[in-house]
């Protein structure tokens, strides 16, 4: 008596089959288990992309902000400032102070610097403006992850694709509101700036033009409480958000929320300076391009705190705060795709997809047992053996499940008796012929072997290919797939060979071909 | 039971002339409809926003088209009611690039109104990801064919090769004919299931051309014709009942599974009965058209025998340790 391998390892896999696909089944709180597309359990799915000319015209705006800075400190006396996208160019009253503004300018990393005169101008290397917008890309993705993670979502995606797109998966959104809380905290600049306000004109701010504006070195922004108020305030900020280290939910003596935020060395020394520089003048609080407040400065702020009050709500406040601290977006952000599904959709899929399936299951399963007998029973072993693995594996590899992944699991319901059929019709065939039931099982299983190996791997090759190409739900349809070829060919090659060499003996016993392969003969 | 019992040999490629001029005018026929009438993309190839509202009653259409005609936004958006009465969906080319309100939030803002009802899809594709998917797209059919034109090249023969991607071509034109005649939305499902097509189509076809591989090193001095009918005779049982068992599971699909999966399901059903046809009607007349020579293979087949045993006889001598 030899062993029976074949049917040990059959027996193994069917074991790992149910073991690992018991977790998905029943739900089991521990164990992997596969997880459902979001077009199953409701969800959002976003590619954004990155304005990343924006990071490179703000990182303009930031050399300016410092220039002014240093030159202050240095009592350098400059005539004009200005700036574009494309440089930084400044005139000295100082012929001799133009050296301390080089030796400055030549710091800053991909810096081009050109000196004529009294002029001196800035604009930055293409290797730097690259690295600029590379940069701005990689540090969404991060300040969208750490916003992401305080949400208070299961598990966000957030992760790039292709050059320059980022994709965004939040799985489990379960209202509207939630959604638009979501996206709202994801595309938030939360740029904070604090800027001085042009006394001198304010006054006329109303009367003013943009471009007018522009020529002081000042811009006009709105109210955020009120968009018909308006501050007239110096364009270059005395420093922004980079320089926050915290940001926390406070209360103000009505109890009314608001958010207090902590600088870093540089910035608190900057603060200092200029609070000090300009007592009795205003300040504006701005975040996101709006005046937030603009309080009187009575005294030099050490220590590099402050707080923005507003009108807003705990939850507002919160998710404000959760902005601020994950830091401000370099370049604003847009919308490329998106793909949301609530989760009453998602659970009707599941109840069709199931209904198909077990419809299509059933209906293979009579028609094989009609037509095969005992042969048509063990290739439906093979074929309920052939489903656990697929969730097994699936379940292994915690590899999502999605609409077209039903749709997979039920074509290959059709397709896994293939091999099936292809070998019992091959036995058929040799006990038509007159060979003996050990003959025409091993010859049947060897004639059909390569068969089923080149029909199974063409399939496989197709499949390989639309995972490689494929996007986000058809991906998932390829991965069923895939598998579920790969564990018909185990289960139908192996699984099912061992079962009639387990049963050979009592079939040559009974010489009833008819109950055996539904044959006469 | 047996009812699929062939036990005579059909005659085949006697009809072959019939069957080719049959596949000519169908492929021919597909063509002058994609030309004529096009494929109708959807929102994944070429861009656009979906929009998926149910009513908890009879969806109003017309107050629906109403209330979308106040915002230019939706100019030229089509509703159309999808799987049942109180479900619609709203299709439109506007996409929006705000990541806080899209057209999805202003179509809810502007149905408010028109009764109680929840949004339960937004798709929106932008125009550069659309354009993307597409390249993609023909991309992977191109690569999976050519990924099976090797492995069939390289496990049969340059002929068979030829001959199943003739089969392919033939499907796959037939498939895209049919979903350009009923007006089907081109999605990424719909890609996916002609790819599976291309899978289950050369499935049969590999089936067939194993048994005529097979009759060919069996039977020497026998007409290829004649082979070939053999062949598939003998594959007819198992090529009718895995396509009768494939067919049933996707019909169950197409009938019961929903309206979402409805294109996959029909491209799919198309697919399963020209493939099981091509790889009868197409696939083996294509082998007997380029003149696959069974004597020069059976030459072949001498030599690569020779070769091996050559090689075996290497072997034994090195592992004696006779060199």
């Amino acid at each position: 008596m030899k062993l029976n391998y074949r049917i040990v390892i059959f027996a193994l896999a069917i074991l790992f089959g149910v073991f690992f696909s018991a977790p998905s089944l029943f739900q089991m709180q521990d164990g992997k288990k596969v997880t459902l597309g979001l077009d199953l359990q409701g969800g959002l799915h976003m590619l954004l992309g990155v304005k990343t000319e924006e990071a490179v015209k703000s990182r303009i705006k930031s050399i300016a902000a410092s220039v002014k800075h240093f030159s202050e400190r240095k009592d350098i006396l400059i005539d004009t400032l200005q700036f574009d996208e494309e440089g930084i160019t400044l005139t000295l009253l100082d012929k001799d102070d133009v050296k301390t503004i080089q030796s400055f300018f030549h710091e800053i990393e991909g810096a081009i610097v050109v000196v004529v005169d009294e002029r001196i101008s800035l604009s930055l290397s293409d290797e730097e403006i690259l690295r600029t917008e590379q940069q701005a890309i990689s540090q969404a993705i991060e300040t969208i992850r750490n916003r992401l993670d305080q949400f208070g979502l299961t598990e966000p995606v957030v992760a790039r694709q292709g050059e320059e797109k980022i994709l965004v998966q939040l799985a489990g959104i379960k209202t509207i509101e939630e959604e638009q809380r979501a996206r709202e905290l994801i595309s938030r600049a939360a740029k904070l700036e604090l800027m001085a306000v042009d006394e001198d004109r304010t006054a006329r701010v109303y009367s003013m033009s943009e471009s007018e504006a522009a020529s002081y070195g000042d811009v006009i922004l709105e109210d955020a409480a009120n968009p018909n108020v308006k501050h007239l305030v110096r364009e270059i900020p005395i420093l922004d958000g980079s320089m926050l280290t915290d940001a926390n939910v406070g209360f103000d003596e009505n109890n009314r929320p608001l958010i207090s935020f902590s600088l870093n060395a540089e910035g608190a020394e900057i603060f200092g300076d200029f609070t000090g520089r300009s007592v009795g003048k205003r300040l504006a609080v701005v975040l996101d391009g709006k005046v937030y407040s603009a309080p009187v400065i009575n005294e030099r702020i050490g220590g590099g705190s402050g707080q923005i009050s507003g009108n807003y709500t705990v939850m507002e406040a919160k998710d404000l705060a959760i902005a601020l601290r994950s830091g401000s977006l370099l370049a604003p952000i847009y919308l490329m795709e998106k793909r949301s599904v609530g989760p009453s959709l998602g659970a009707d899929s599941i109840r069709a997809s199931l209904i198909a399936l077990v419809g299509g299951f059933v209906l293979v399963i009579i028609f094989m047992v009609v037509y095969y007998r005992m042969a048509g029973i063990i290739a439906n072993i093979a074929l309920i053996a052939n489903l656990f693995i697929i969730l097994a594996v699936m379940s292994l590899f915690g590899a999502t499940l999605t609409l077209p992944g039903m749709a997979g699991i039920v074509l290959t319901v059709g397709m896994a008796v293939d091999a099936n059929v292809i070998i019992s019709e091959r036995i058929r065939e040799l006990i038509h012929e007159g060979k003996s039931i050990h003959k025409a099982i091993e010859e049947g299983y060897a004639n059909a072997m390569s068969a089923i190996l080149d029909a199974n791997i063409t399939t496989l090759i197709a499949a390989v290919v639309l995972y490689a190409y494929g996007t986000g739900a058809i991906k998932g349809f390829a991965i069923t797939i895939s598998i579920g070829i790969l564990a018909s060919m185990l289960t139908a090659i192996l699984g099912t060979h061992g079962v009639y060499e387990m049963l050979e003996k009592r079939i040559q016993k009974s010489k009833n071909n008819l109950f055996w392969f539904g044959i006469k003969g | 039971m047996e009812f699929f019992k062939y036990t005579k040999t059909f005659n085949f490629m006697g009809k072959s002339k019939l069957a080719m001029i049959m596949s000519i005018v169908l492929v021919l026929g597909s063509f002058l409809i994609l030309a004529t009438k096009g494929l109708n993309y959807g929102v994944d190839f070429a861009g656009g926003t979906i929009v998926q509202v149910k009513y908890d009653t009879a969806a109003p259409i017309d107050e629906m088209r109403e209330k979308l005609k106040s915002n230019a936004i939706f100019e030229g958006a089509s509703i159309t009611e999808f799987g049942s009465e109180d479900e619609v969906v709203i299709r439109m080319r506007t996409t929006t690039g705000d990541v806080v309100v899209d057209v999805g939030d202003l179509a809810r803002e502007t149905l408010v109104g028109t009764g109680e009802f929840e949004i339960r899809r937004v798709d929106i594709v932008g125009p550069k990801v659309g354009s993307e998917l597409k390249e993609k797209g023909i991309m992977s059919l191109i690569l999976a064919v050519i990924g099976i034109l090797i492995y069939v090249a390289f496990r049969f023969e340059w002929r068979f090769a030829v001959a199943s991607i003739m089969a392919l071509v033939h499907d796959v034109s037939i498939a895209l004919g049919a979903i350009a005649l009923v007006g089907l939305e081109v999605n990424l499902d719909v890609l996916a299931a002609l790819l599976t097509i291309l899978g289950y189509s050369l499935n049969d076809t590999i089936i067939v051309f194993d048994r005529i591989r097979e009759g060919v090193v069996k039977g020497r001095d026998v007409e290829l014709s004649e082979t070939i009918d053999n062949s598939i005779t003998k594959t007819l049982a198992r090529t009718t009942l895995t396509s009768l068992t494939t067919f049933f599971v996707v019909f169950t699909l197409f009938m019961f599974g929903g309206e979402i999966i409805h294109a996959f399901a029909f491209t799919l059903l198309v697919g399963i009965v020209v493939g099981t046809y091509s790889s009868i009607f197409v696939a083996s007349p294509t082998l007997l058209l380029f003149g696959f020579d069974v004597k020069n293979y059976h030459v072949k087949l001498a030599e690569k025998a020779k070769r091996e045993a050559e090689k075996e006889r290497m072997r034994s001598q090195f592992e004696s340790g006779v060199m």
